[in-house]
């Protein structure tokens, strides 16, 4: 099967240069110091934020000059088509909360809160690829939500060839598995600064900096869609309060 | 811009799972017409006319576009690809069924839609807002289809009214919606959408001749009493079952070429295929269906009857009588047996053939007869017989009922007049599947322009392109002073090799072998590559060379002429006077070759002692070293084998065959052919070392023991021990068996030998294991293929894979990617296979020609001792045949032969055949049937009275002196160029 028709379509209906439809809410839970619900088509996502407090366990881990970022990834056993108890710590979710923690660290100002910790809390109720990517905008939400100071934020997004020479942006489980190698990348979209790259097999030297310019457009405009969203929450939340009517 | 709704899905996969997909409708996909305003600006090809000549059709006044329906495209394919029918919508819905249903057929239709004079426009009905149906509880997913189809016909009606409010109603643009489905046409018209079947709208157009033959008839009816001849197949479901249950076995079905009342099918896991006889057991399979089988109990298990069996009777529905179906009396090995029960996947396609003479001048019901014996007789309807009947045609087949003894099917086009040369070259061609269209504008326009200078200047250029893309680059060699010359047959016209050697001061001899670069000029992804990875290899016939490359590479830009400047992809070497190699480096370079020479004349040059040009020099020294390197081939276990090849002398202005030879081969033959050998062994380490996962690379896979079987009894009955347990000790024992009586012998020995053999198949290093990699012919443990880029694919890759290796060009994706690259092997694996059976087809034609009107005695060799039949073989003209000893249906036998299945022999009193006996026949050419001319074989000698015919000699001694100098004062006017199509073969690389 073609991942791109001669309609030049996509398997979903999708052109190959369109994201999956975002929604998100931030604040979801109250426990939490932020919280924020992601999703991207049928991936979806919750983060919690803790922190940033001292640091647990034994002191030798805490950072005179920064604070830790501990980051948990975990899928629930309802995210997939078969239901699977899918324990922690597995190769698959450390590798994940590996990448995260990079990702994360390259945005949190983690200079202001030395001795401290920042735990993020990632749990997939959906997965229907680009799990990755759904994690990290949801972390970054999340940190929003906790007031926790960012450079800015970090968005990832993932990107994929089809028929060949076609790249194609946010791509879902069925293109994940149906095509070739996946490119996954978290940047800082402002400054164009890359956290992580990865990718699942080899590009061609020709290919790779097509796919790598598309996912780095869809990381822009994910960027777009979520700080809208920040700002409509920031507003919703300012007029509660009772300043956001206040004009400057 | 996106509205978002899933849908759900459940597959079975052992257990149940529920599969969530997105689905996204858009509003931005266009109707495809010129006349929708709405549209214009999403519109992004816009092909479907806004101005259509309104009558075209009888029935429907308005002008209008088409809908067709799924099953319209699948069994109408040859109706649609008319182009009377423009202004056609293909829905997506449509599209995607005809993808999952036929491949082949999906690739038409997609051929179609990418004609713009077609005016196809794709409507992905599935992914707009207002057309998208979801599939209601309790309704079949082939009625939701329906009604998509119909919601989308609907659409389309009003939105194209939308646009057309002030127009009169009569010239509104309307949509007629083509179906195969009585209910869904009813219910379209419910819905108030014109309607019609394919067959009732073709009739009604006002220009329909000749359409009209080209449907399809799926559904013929029969009258309730009608003998059913065949039972019924099983439903897919119950094959399945049968299938996972163990009961019933799948696997392609072989008709046999020599009984049409027998086939075999080759199962996974039996080591023997499954023989399927009888009518009824074969059950309308037709050879290369995917077949459902069932296996017999053990005591029917039968064996094949080595008798030879045609269809020769006249078409009558009764008349298919047990006694037709003759099964062996005695059966000495029983295969296992089994009968066809249902059919998986119909792999039916277009039969070149002819009409069959119909009794009933009037009938439009006619019998086509396939060229192809495993295919059996089609029925067609056809009301232009009396034309048809004189030429080739093309058919298809569209059902096979099982009340009739034939399939039904519809007639697609004439090809020519049968006999004509033409026309049997164009039948030739298609029964071969061997692309053979001339090139289109878009691959031509891939060419380089004329003239074509190499330039200093221009050799910088390349080089400075290239450096974009690497930094690295090895320059082109500039190798103009070396002298260089071609060897190759007479008459070619693309040169691809070239050699040179040079004595070094340090004793050493430096050996280059030239090849032509075409990958310079076929860049990887152009229209151009792409064709000739299609092409794969280019085709010789006797008469005619299909080209891989267009004439513009392949017999100038690219053939290495002599005394012009050519690019080359050098491969050159310091050997020892031993051929022993010292060190190896290859290199692109500019070459000018000093003379293109023949076989023979390279061979005169070396003979001629008195020559002592540094051109006769290098051509010795090449020559000497040639022999070593043979010598040392051989020592290591390499065949030589033998093929009856031949050599026809044509007539310069008809191209009528005058004088048949067979070939000579000569030293300098052999000379070329080991320093090829020797370049694609070194090219193939080189690749391989640098692309262990990408090469692509040829074996030929060591026979496995029981191919070996007749080989070993025949050799045996004349005292012979041979010994196949590997190709070393096989040719030492085809080498002892030699025979000081029968000098024939030998060759005879070897052309068994080498139908033992397995096809040498192109692969891709990374798909199969180091220890695979054996070439058992060449006794070479790598090898590939480098030295022919003109005519064959596999040398192009092979090039620009050894380019990448000495950084002179990159490397691009497909190169790098296996899947893709295995399916060019597969592709390539497959040309090849039937160049080389168009090719002896060709050879097997033009005999024919040669003994039109002309009766011959000749000596021959029993090559097989059958049932009722010898194989003969005739060395003049590598000619084999059969010599019938049964007599013909309905003949009188006077002579009854015994036929031995022991010792495989053949005797009547005291006169015994033996397999490798000679004997002298007579060779006349039968052309009563003009589909198959066949060459009749009869015996002159040892004289069996009633059975042997006299020799021709005896009675016609003065008629046949006669003809004989005419037939030599022809040859004179005649040119004897020999083509490419024996020669090439020569060159030992190109059968393996």
């Amino acid at each position: 099967m073609d991942l791109v028709s001669s309609q030049g379509l996509r398997i979903d209906g999708r052109r190959p240069n369109e994201l999956r439809k975002i929604r998100c809410k931030l604040g979801v839970f109250s426990q939490p110091e932020g919280s924020a619900y992601l999703e991207q088509g049928n991936t979806k996502v919750l983060a919690a934020v803790y922190g940033p407090h001292q640091t647990k366990g034994s002191r030798s881990k805490a950072i005179h000059d920064a604070a830790i970022v501990n980051c948990q990834y975990s899928m629930a056993t309802f995210s997939t088509n078969e239901r699977k108890r899918r324990p922690r710590g597995d190769l698959k979710s450390t590798e994940m909360t590996l990448h995260l923690k990079q990702a994360m660290q390259a945005s949190i100002k983690t200079d202001l809160y030395p001795y401290s910790q920042i735990d993020i809390y990632l749990e997939v109720l959906q997965a229907d690829g680009g799990n990755y990517c759904a994690c990290v905008n949801a972390a970054t939400l999340a940190l929003i939500d906790a007031g926790i100071p960012l450079k800015e934020y970090v968005i990832a997004c993932s990107a994929s060839l089809g028929n060949g020479d076609v790249p194609l942006i946010d791509v879902s489980h069925l293109e994940e598995t149906m095509g070739g190698s996946n490119l996954t990348v978290a940047v800082l979209p402002l400054s164009g600064q890359i956290a992580v790259l990865e990718m699942s097999q080899k590009f061609h030297i020709d290919h790779l900096p097509v796919v790598l310019n598309e996912a780095l457009n869809g990381c822009r405009r994910i960027y777009e869609i979520l700080d809208e969203y920040v700002k409509t929450h920031l507003n919703e939340i300012g007029t509660i309060a009772g300043w956001a009517k206040s004009d400057f | 811009m996106l509205t978002s709704k899933t849908f759900l899905k459940k597959t079975k996969r052992g257990n149940i799972l529920k599969i969530v997909r997105e689905h996204y409708l858009r509003d931005d996909i266009g109707c495809g017409s010129r006349i929708c305003k709405k549209c214009a600006i999403i519109n992004e090809n816009a092909i479907l006319d806004d101005k259509l000549s309104s009558s075209i059709s009888k029935a429907y006044v308005n002008p209008h576009y088409l809908i067709v329906d799924t099953n319209v495209v699948l069994h109408q394919i040859d109706v649609l690809e008319e182009d009377v029918l423009i202004n056609v919508i293909i829905l997506q819905t449509v599209l995607e069924e005809v993808k999952h249903r036929s491949t082949s057929i999906y690739k038409r239709l997609n051929d179609i839609i990418n004609n713009p004079n077609r005016k196809f426009y794709v409507f992905v009905n599935e992914h707009h807002k207002d057309t998208y149906i979801e599939r209601e509880p309790g309704e079949t997913a082939n009625n939701r289809n329906d009604r998509a189809i119909r919601v989308a016909a609907k659409w389309y009606d009003e939105h194209l009214f939308e646009n057309q409010r002030n127009i009169s109603l009569k010239k509104v643009i309307r949509i007629v919606l083509l179906t195969g489905d009585t209910d869904n046409k009813e219910k379209a018209t419910q819905d108030g959408i014109f309607a019609a079947s394919v067959e009732d709208y073709i009739y009604c157009l006002k220009d329909s001749k000749g359409i009209e033959d080209k449907l399809s008839k799926q559904e013929i009816s029969y009258n309730e009493d009608s003998k059913e001849i065949f039972p019924c197949h099983l439903t897919p479901v119950q094959i399945h079952e049968g299938i996972k249950t163990g009961k019933l076995l799948h696997g392609s079905f072989q008709a046999s070429k020599e009984n049409f009342l027998e086939g075999q099918v080759n199962v996974e896991g039996y080591e023997k295929s499954i023989l399927i006889q009888g009518y009824i057991e074969l059950n309308r399979a037709v050879h290369g269906d995917i077949v459902a089988l069932e296996l017999l109990p053990e005591e029917q298990w039968s064996a094949p009857s080595e008798i030879v069996l045609q269809d020769d009777e006249v078409d009558n529905e009764e008349q298919i009588v047990e006694s037709e179906i003759i099964k062996p009396k005695t059966v000495k090995e029983k295969t296992p047996t089994g009968k066809i029960v249902g059919i998986i996947r119909r792999k039916w396609r277009q039969y070149c053939g002819i009409l069959q003479d119909n009794i009933l001048q009037n009938s439009t019901r006619h019998i086509f007869v396939p060229a192809e014996k495993t295919i059996p007789k089609i029925r067609i309807e056809t009301r232009q017989a009396a034309t048809l009947i004189q030429q080739r045609i093309i058919v298809a087949i569209d059902s096979w009922s099982r009340y009739s003894r034939y399939p039904s099917g519809h007639f697609v086009r004439a090809l020519g007049k049968i006999g004509d040369k033409e026309t049997e070259n164009e039948v030739l061609l298609l029964e071969h599947d061997v692309p053979h269209s001339r090139f289109s504008d878009k691959v031509l326009s891939y060419l380089p322009k004329l003239p074509w200078i190499i330039s200093d200047e221009k050799v910088l250029n390349n080089i400075n392109m290239f450096m974009n893309c690497l930094k690295q680059i090895a320059k082109r060699t500039d190798l103009r002073h070396i002298n260089v010359c071609s060897v190759d047959p007479p008459g070619c016209t693309d040169i691809d090799d070239a050699l040179h050697c040079n004595l070094l001061s340090n004793g050493n001899y430096e050996v280059g072998v030239h090849i032509a670069d075409v990958s310079h000029f076929i860049k990887s992804g152009t229209a151009l590559d792409e064709e000739a990875a299609l092409r794969a290899t280019t085709v010789y016939l006797l008469d005619k060379r299909i080209d891989m490359v267009p004439e513009l590479l392949s017999s100038n830009l690219c053939s290495l002429k002599a005394n012009e400047d050519r690019f080359a992809f050098s491969c050159i070497w310091e050997v020892t006077s031993h051929a022993e190699i010292v060190q190896i480096n290859f290199c692109k370079s500019i070459i000018r070759s000093r003379a293109a020479l023949t076989y023979e004349e390279a061979q005169l040059i070396i003979d001629d002692k008195k020559q002592t040009t540094v051109l006769a020099e290098s051509l010795r020294n090449l020559n000497n070293l040639a022999k070593i390197l043979k010598k040392k081939r051989i020592e290591n276990g390499a065949l030589v084998l033998a093929s009856p090849e031949i050599r026809f002398y044509l007539d310069s202005e008809t191209h009528d065959p005058i004088e048949v030879q067979a070939k000579q081969i000569r030293e300098t033959n052999s000379m070329v052919e080991e320093f090829m050998l020797l370049a694609n062994i070194s090219v193939a380490e080189k690749i391989y070392e640098e692309f262990p996962e990408y090469a692509i690379l040829r074996r030929h896979p060591c026979p496995p023991p029981s191919n070996f079987e007749p080989l070993i009894k025949a050799a045996n009955y004349l005292g012979f021990e041979m010994d196949t347990s590997s190709n070393k000790n096989l040719a030492r024992s085809l080498d002892a068996a030699q025979k000081k009586d029968n000098p024939y012998f030998n060759t005879i020995l070897r052309i068994l030998a080498t139908r033992c053999m397995l096809q040498a198949v192109y692969f891709n290093s990374g798909m199969v294991t180091k220890d695979d990699f054996y070439h058992y012919g060449l006794a070479a443990s790598i090898y590939t293929h480098f030295t022919s880029p003109i005519r064959r694919y596999a040398d192009i890759l092979v090039h620009r894979l050894l380019a990448a290796c000495i950084n002179a060009d990159p490397t691009y994706p497909e190169l790098l990617n296996k899947k893709k690259m295995n399916d060019i092997c597969h592709n390539l694996n497959y040309r090849n296979r039937m160049a080389q059976y168009a090719g002896r087809a060709s050879v097997a034609l033009h005999t024919h020609m040669f003994f039109r009107e002309k009766v011959q005695d000749e000596e021959g060799y029993i090559l097989f001792v059958r049932k009722n039949a010898l194989q003969i073989l005739i060395p003049k003209y590598g000619l084999e045949g059969t010599l019938y000893l049964a007599p013909v249906k309905g003949g009188e036998q006077y002579v009854n032969f015994i036929y031995n299945e022991e010792n495989h022999t053949q005797s009547y009193k005291e006169i015994v055949f033996h397999t490798f006996d000679p004997v002298i026949v007579q060779l006349s050419l039968d052309s009563s049937n003009i589909q198959h001319e066949k060459l009749i074989f009869k015996l002159v000698k040892p004289y069996i009275h009633n059975f042997s015919v006299p020799s021709v000699k005896q009675d016609t001694e003065k008629s046949q002196s006669n003809l004989n100098l005419s037939a030599s004062e022809k040859r004179k006017e005649g040119d004897a160029f020999s083509f490419k199509s024996s020669s090439k073969k020569k060159k030992k690389m190109s059968k393996q």
